[in-house]
C-alpha cells in the first residue's frame, strides 16, 4: 500500500477528476482569490527587495527608494561578496550538509529497520526514547554540547557542527522511516527468507528499495536543517576558516550592515542553491518539509 | 495453508534483525542529545565560566534565577510572543492551506510562490527583514507614516518591535503550517462536500461544519509545533532587534545565550535552559492531553 501511496499515480489522477467535477459544480471563489493576492504581495515584496537590492549599486539603493524598479543593474555585489571569502563559507556549509545527510541515513535506516522487524525489547525501549527525544529543544542542551565538544578537542571544526546536528535530526528521521517500513508486507520478507536471505539482505534488497520515497524525505529534511543551521555553528565554531554560510551572513550583517546591496547579494547566494533545487524537484522538497508534520 | 496459520499465530519465518541494529543510532543520539540534557541538569548546580572545571555550588543558581527580574521579564516576553504568534499564524495558515488544497492551476502556481520563505534560512529571512525595516532606506520609511510611525522607526518603539518580530516570524513559518493544512485538507473526503452541496450549504457553512472539524488533528499538530517552537525563537530576534529596544523583545533563549556565552555564567544559563526544556515538554503534554489527540480518533468515523 505504501508503495502505491508514495508513487502517487492513483491519488493524483482521482484528484484531477475530482477537481473537474468540483469546478463544474462550484463557482470560483473570488473573495479567496483576492485574499491570496494580498498574501502574494506580503510574501513577494521582501523577496523582490532582496533580489532588487542585490543587483544594483549602493547609490541606486540609497536614492531609489524601496519600491522603485531596479536600474543600473550590476553583478559587482556578488563579486564583492566572493572577495570577502563567502565562497569558503558555502563550501564549508556544503561539507557539513553532505556529511550530515550521509550520517543521518546511515544511522537512521538500520535503526528504523530494527524497530519494525525486531522482536527485541531493547529495540522497542530505544524507540520510546527516540519518541521522547522529539520534544527536546536543541537550545536546552547547547551548554553541555559546548562542554563536550571542547573536551573532545573538536571545537571550531566541521565535525563539531555535524555531530549534534545529526543527533537532533535522528528522532524524526527514525520515526518517518519506520512508519514507511511498517507498510512493507511481511510476505515479502518471508519470501526472501525462503530464498536464503539473511537480515542484512532483507534490509538491502527489500526494505531499502521499498522506502526510497521516505529516504528522500529525510535526506531533504536533514539537508535543509544542516544548510540553514545557525545555533550549533554559532556556539561551536569561531574562526573564519570554519565559518558556515548562515554565520557568514550574521557576521557580514554585523560588520558591513550599511552595505546593503552586498548584504543582499550574500543572502541571495545562501538561498539560491535551494531555490534552484526547488525549481527542479519541488515535490521532493515539499515532501521533505512536510515530513515533520505529516507523520 | 502454513502461511495462513503463521499469520494467525502472529509468527513468520522471515529473518529478523537483532537489537544490535539500533545500537549505532541509539549511542549517537544518547551521547550528543540525551547526555547533554542530563548534563544541563547537573551543570545547573555548578559554577562554571566555560573554560575551567565546573564546581558545585548547590542551589545558588536557582536562587538567583528565581529572584532575577530580568529572567521573569524574558519569560513574560516569550509567553507574549507565543500567544501573539499563535493567534496570527493559525487562522492565516488554516485559510491558506485550505485554499491551496484546491486543484485549480492558479492556486498551484501561487502556492509554489508562497512556499519560498520556507527555503530560506532564518538568518537570511531575518537579515532581509532587517533591511526592509530600516527607518532611513527601508520599506519602513515609506509605509511607516501610514501605520502610525511618522519617522519610519518601527523597531525603535516597544510595540512596533514586538509587532515586527511577529510579522517576520509569520512570514517565515506560515508557509510551513500552510503545507500541513494543505495536506490535511486534501484528505477530506469529497463526498462530504458533495452532500453539503446537495443540501444547499453555503461555502462558509461548509467551512465551519466540514473543513474545520475534519482538520482537528492537524490544528493540534500545528499548534503544538507552533507553541513549542515559539519557545526557541532566537536567531530572528537576535538579528532583527537584538532584544531591543531595551529588553522589549528579549526572549528566554537570548537571555540564556547572553548569560552563558557572553557573561560566561554557564551554570546560571543551564537553569534557564532547563526551564525552557520543561516548559516545552509540559506544553506539548498538556495540549495533547486536553485535545484528546492522544486517543487519535479517526476523523473518518461514521463515513
Amino acid at each position: 500500500m505504501a508503495v502505491l501511496r508514495q508513487e502517487r499515480p492513483v491519488p493524483v489522477a482521482s484528484g484531477r477528476h475530482r477537481g473537474r467535477t468540483r469546478r463544474r459544480l462550484r463557482r470560483p471563489n473570488w473573495a479567496a482569490g483576492a485574499a491570496a493576492l494580498v498574501w502574494l504581495l506580503f510574501v513577494g515584496v521582501p523577496i523582490y527587495l532582496m533580489v532588487k537590492d542585490s543587483i544594483q549599486p549602493i547609490d541606486a539603493y540609497l536614492n531609489g527608494g524601496p519600491l522603485s524598479l531596479p536600474h543600473s543593474l550590476t553583478l559587482d555585489n556578488f563579486g564583492q561578496v566572493f572577495d570577502s571569502g563567502y565562497a569558503r563559507y558555502l563550501v564549508n556549509t556544503g561539507v557539513v550538509t553532505v556529511a550530515s545527510v550521509a550520517l543521518t541515513v546511515l544511522l537512521a535506516f538500520p535503526a528504523a529497520y530494527a524497530i519494525v522487524r525486531s522482536h527485541s525489547r531493547i529495540v522497542s525501549g530505544t524507540f520510546r526514547i527516540f519518541l521522547a527525544g522529539l520534544a527536546i529543544p536543541a537550545q536546552a542542551t547547547i551548554i553541555p554540547v559546548y562542554l563536550m565538544i571542547t573536551r573532545m578537542h573538536l571545537y571550531d571544526s566541521p565535525t563539531a557542527i555535524i555531530l549534534p546536528t545529526v543527533a537532533f535530526g535522528l528522532p524524526l528521521s527514525v520515526l518517518v522511516l519506520s512508519s514507511a517500513l511498517r507498510d512493507v508486507p511481511r510476505e515479502l520478507y518471508e519470501a526472501m527468507t525462503i530464498d536464503g536471505g539473511g537480515s542484512f539482505r532483507l534490509m538491502w534488497s527489500l526494505a531499502l528499495p521499498l522506502s526510497r520515497a521516505s529516504l528522500t524525505t529525510i535526506s531533504v529534511y536533514s539537508a535543509l536543517n544542516a544548510w540553514n543551521g545557525f545555533l550549533f555553528p554559532l556556539i561551536l565554531t569561531q574562526s573564519p576558516e570554519q565559518r558556515v554560510q548562515t554565520l557568514g551572513l550574521f557576521n557580514f550583517q554585523n560588520e558591513f550592515g550599511s552595505k546593503v546591496p552586498e548584504l543582499m547579494a550574500a543572502v541571495m547566494l545562501s538561498a539560491l542553491p535551494i531555490f534552484i533545487v526547488y525549481l527542479f524537484a519541488r515535490r521532493w522538497l515539499i515532501a521533505g518539509l512536510a515530513g515533520v508534520g505529516g507523520k | 495453508m502454513t502461511a495462513a496459520r503463521a499469520a494467525v499465530e502472529g509468527t513468520d519465518r522471515a529473518a529478523r534483525p537483532g537489537a544490535l541494529w539500533i545500537v549505532p543510532a541509539a549511542l549517537f543520539f544518547g551521547v550528543f542529545a540525551g547526555v547533554p540534557l542530563l548534563l544541563t541538569a547537573v551543570l545547573s548546580f555548578t559554577e562554571w565560566n566555560g573554560l575551567g572545571t565546573p564546581h558545585f555550588n548547590g542551589l545558588a543558581n536557582w536562587h538567583r534565577v528565581v529572584s532575577d527580574d530580568a529572567v521573569w521579564e524574558s519569560l513574560r516576553v516569550s509567553l507574549v510572543f507565543m500567544v501573539l504568534c499563535w493567534l496570527v499564524q493559525t487562522p492565516l495558515s488554516l485559510l491558506l492551506g485550505v485554499w491551496a488544497a484546491g486543484r485549480e492551476l492558479n492556486r498551484a502556481v501561487l502556492s509554489s510562490i508562497f512556499f519560498l520563505p520556507l527555503l530560506m534560512s532564518t538568518a537570511a529571512v531575518a537579515i532581509t527583514w532587517r533591511v526592509l525595516l530600516d527607518p532611513n532606506f527601508g520599506l519602513a520609511a515609506t509605509i511607516g507614516p501610514y501605520i502610525g510611525f511618522p519617522d519610519g522607526n518601527i523597531v525603535g518603539s516597544q510595540r512596533g518591535a514586538v509587532a515586527a518580530i511577529v510579522v517576520v516570524i509569520a512570514w517565515q513559518f506560515v508557509p510551513f503550517h500552510t503545507l500541513l493544512y494543505q495536506g490535511a485538507a486534501r484528505q477530506i473526503p469529497q463526498m462530504l462536500y458533495d452532500a453539503a452541496l446537495i443540501d444547499g450549504a453555503s461555502r462558509v457553512r461548509q467551512f465551519w461544519h466540514i473543513t474545520l472539524p475534519q482538520l482537528r488533528n492537524t490544528i493540534v499538530t500545528s499548534s503544538v509545533l507552533m507553541l513549542v517552537g515559539s519557545l526557541t525563537y532566537f536567531e530572528t530576534i537576535l538579528i532583527v532587534t537584538n532584544g531591543g529596544p531595551g529588553t522589549a523583545t528579549m526572549v528566554l533563549p537570548q537571555r540564556m545565550y547572553l548569560s552563558g556565552f557572553q557573561s560566561f555564567q554557564m551554570g546560571y544559563a543551564s537553569v534557564i535552559a532547563l526551564v525552557l526544556a520543561a516548559l516545552g515538554t509540559a506544553l506539548s503534554l498538556l495540549i495533547v492531553r486536553f485535545s484528546g489527540f492522544g486517543k487519535m480518533h479517526s476523523t473518518l468515523e461514521g463515513i
